[in-house]
């Protein structure tokens, strides 16, 4: 068996391991399920009340693609969080298992889980809002969505870094992280009514050019080819990210093994 | 298997386990192709370890200027009180700790510089059974094993068979494990590092928490281990007779170092002959461990276990 083949089925062990616990935890998945679409709904409701067909859309997009996006986020983010918990952390770093392989693993389940849920939400909000997208391009929201997993799991990896160093409190840290890109993104108004500073950041979070790609693409029509001005700095931010977040991974294992922080118990 | 504590210029007289009889009697060691022959399966040289603690930044050195050598297919058993450092000396062989100084290879190979390497030579299991606790043995066990490379079928066939021997019927292996009890999960928990058919096994307290009966199962099973599949093995225990059963070598581990070595027979000959206490290795425990239980409690080290 080639090594990449070996490390492929590696990563393959993650995705079937995290497919497995999904379905263990069914009843937690149906409630969560239910908070992300509570969520978007109430957001969406404030469209509905301004009486203003094109914000609801928005305000629909920025609920379903965070949602997405924080999914995405937060389970790569937790992938050592959740190990630490079950105590496993060690087993799992101890195999013979490249910590890109482990990562690109987990990263796929998420990405795949964000979609699942995404699509759900989609759907049962356009239903609701009785929303017309026969106009809509889904490619150009498709290739964002796509383009823009890819940096957003650079910077998860990074955030999952958290809970290799703060033994107790990490996890709950990469919500802190989340929350600012929430802030500067754009996700419910537009980032020109935010002040000049925090403008400056948002052109650093790939969540900036993904909501606004996805929203020209199912509210306007426009089609990818002439949105190529967001798209890379995309394409730039996954090429920067990934191997920085591998780096940095790499990076607070290695600080974790010489301070004793991989263990949890005996 | 020998252990050399104060480095000697020669190998002089190295013990002599029946193991190495058996390999002397049959001429050349066939070595498995996966590792070089006539290497040492464990060389421990030099070893520290210091962590630090707390608010004031205490150091604490866990393994001190450590130095052992177990052979091929020999059992070494590392005894010591709570905080002696045992589970950090195993932790280091497991790639899961870097070292402050000295070296450790295994077979040659050095667990930093060749990490996936020796990673795939070694598997260990805890006193802890680590598990998703929500995934049954046969996920939890599927997982680990395509972490080495191993078929699921594969991994469920052994799994079946390894089980079996110490006791938990096929039947269970498709339940959620949190429906277990900690001495089953302790079980797969051997099952899993055995999987891995490791070169080199440790075993950090495997039989702590068992009930007698599973307890000589594990027991049983860590000797035929030895004899059918040529595993070189590091335990750590509390359990004295469990040393004196399995181990063919002991290490004493007191704050870190190595206090006294040998075979159990030597050791208990040690403390009958030198301090006339009774030959047992609760007697060399006390002598070497130099604390009374009162110590002990006075001097305990916050340990999280
Ligand atoms: N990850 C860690 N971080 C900080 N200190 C640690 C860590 N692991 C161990 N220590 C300290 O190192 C010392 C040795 O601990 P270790 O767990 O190796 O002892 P042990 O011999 O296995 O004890 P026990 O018999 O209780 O299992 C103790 O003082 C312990 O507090
Ligand atoms: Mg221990």
């Amino acid at each position: 068996m080639s090594a990449m083949g070996r490390e492929l089925k590696a990563s393959y062990a993650f995705v079937e391991r995290n497919f497995n616990l999904t379905k263990r935890y069914w009843g937690w998945e149906a409630a969560f399920l239910v908070y992300a679409l509570a969520g978007a709904l109430s957001i969406t409701l404030i469209g509905k009340e301004q009486g203003d067909p094109r914000l609801i859309l928005s305000l629909m997009i920025g609920a379903i693609f965070w949602n997405y996006l924080s999914v995405v986020f937060s389970f790569i983010a937790e992938t050592i969080a959740w190990e630490r918990w079950e105590g496993t952390l060690e087993y799992t770093m101890m195999a013979p298992v490249r910590r890109t392989s482990q990562l690109l693993g987990s990263t796929l389940y998420a990405i795949l889980y964000g979609l699942v849920s995404t699509a759900v939400i989609l759907a049962v909000l356009v239903a609701f809002f009785g929303l017309d997208l026969s106009h809509a391009d889904f490619l150009t929201a498709a290739v964002f969505m796509a383009v823009g997993s890819l940096s957003f799991v650079g910077i998860g990896m990074m955030a999952a870094v958290l809970p290799l160093l703060y033994v107790e409190r990490g996890a709950q840290m990469t919500f802190v992280l989340q929350s600012l890109l929430l802030l500067v993104s754009g996700v419910y108004y537009s980032v020109e009514i935010l002040p000049d500073w925090m403008q400056v950041l948002a052109r650093f979070s790939p969540a900036t050019y993904i909501l606004d790609g996805v929203r020209r693409g199912l509210i306007d029509g426009t089609p990818v080819t002439s949105l190529v001005g967001d798209i890379w700095p995309l394409l730039v931010m996954a090429v920067v990210f990934i191997p920085l977040g591998v780096r940095v991974f790499g990076l607070a294992e290695r600080y974790a093994k010489r301070t004793g922080k991989l263990k949890r118990v005996g | 298997m020998s252990i050399i504590l104060e480095p000697r210029r020669t190998e002089l007289a190295p013990a002599v386990t029946p193991d190495a009889a058996r390999r002397a009697e049959c001429g050349p060691d066939d070595a498995s192709p996966a590792v070089a022959s006539g290497l040492p399966a464990l060389r421990i040289d030099h070893v520290t370890k210091t962590f630090v603690v707390g608010r004031h930044k205490r150091p604490v050195v866990a393994v001190d200027d450590v130095t052992l050598r177990v052979e091929r297919g020999g059992i070494l058993g590392i005894l010591g009180a709570n905080g002696g450092g045992k589970s950090t000396l195993i932790r280091l062989i497991s790639t899961l700790l870097t070292l402050d100084a000295g070296r450790i290879e295994i077979f040659g190979l050095d667990v930093e510089r060749d990490e996936m390497a020796v990673k795939r030579l070694i598997n260990r299991v805890s006193a802890d059974a680590a598990f998703f606790k929500k995934l049954s043995p046969a996920e939890n066990l599927v997982y680990a094993a395509r972490l080495y490379g191993i078929a699921p079928s594969v991994a469920r066939g052994e799994a079946v068979r390894i089980l079996a021997r110490l006791g938990i019927a096929e039947t269970r292996l498709d339940r959620p494990l949190e429906q277990m009890s900690r001495g089953m999960q302790q079980k797969v928990a051997i099952a899993r590092a055995l999987l891995t058919s490791p070169t080199l096994l440790l075993l950090d307290e495997p039989t702590t928490g068992l009930d007698p009966r599973s307890k000589l199962d594990v027991q049983t099973f860590i000797e035929e281990l030895r004899s059918t599949h040529d595993a070189t093995i590091v335990l750590t225990t509390h359990d004295m007779d469990e040393a004196d059963r399995l181990c063919d070598h002991l290490a004493i581990l007191d704050r870190g170092r190595v206090v006294a070595e040998g075979t159990p027979a030597e050791l208990k000959a040690r403390v009958a002959n030198e301090l006339g206490m009774p030959p047992t290795l609760q007697s060399v425990f006390m002598t070497f461990t130099g604390r009374s239980l009162d110590d002990d409690v006075e001097e305990a080290e916050p340990d999280d276990d």
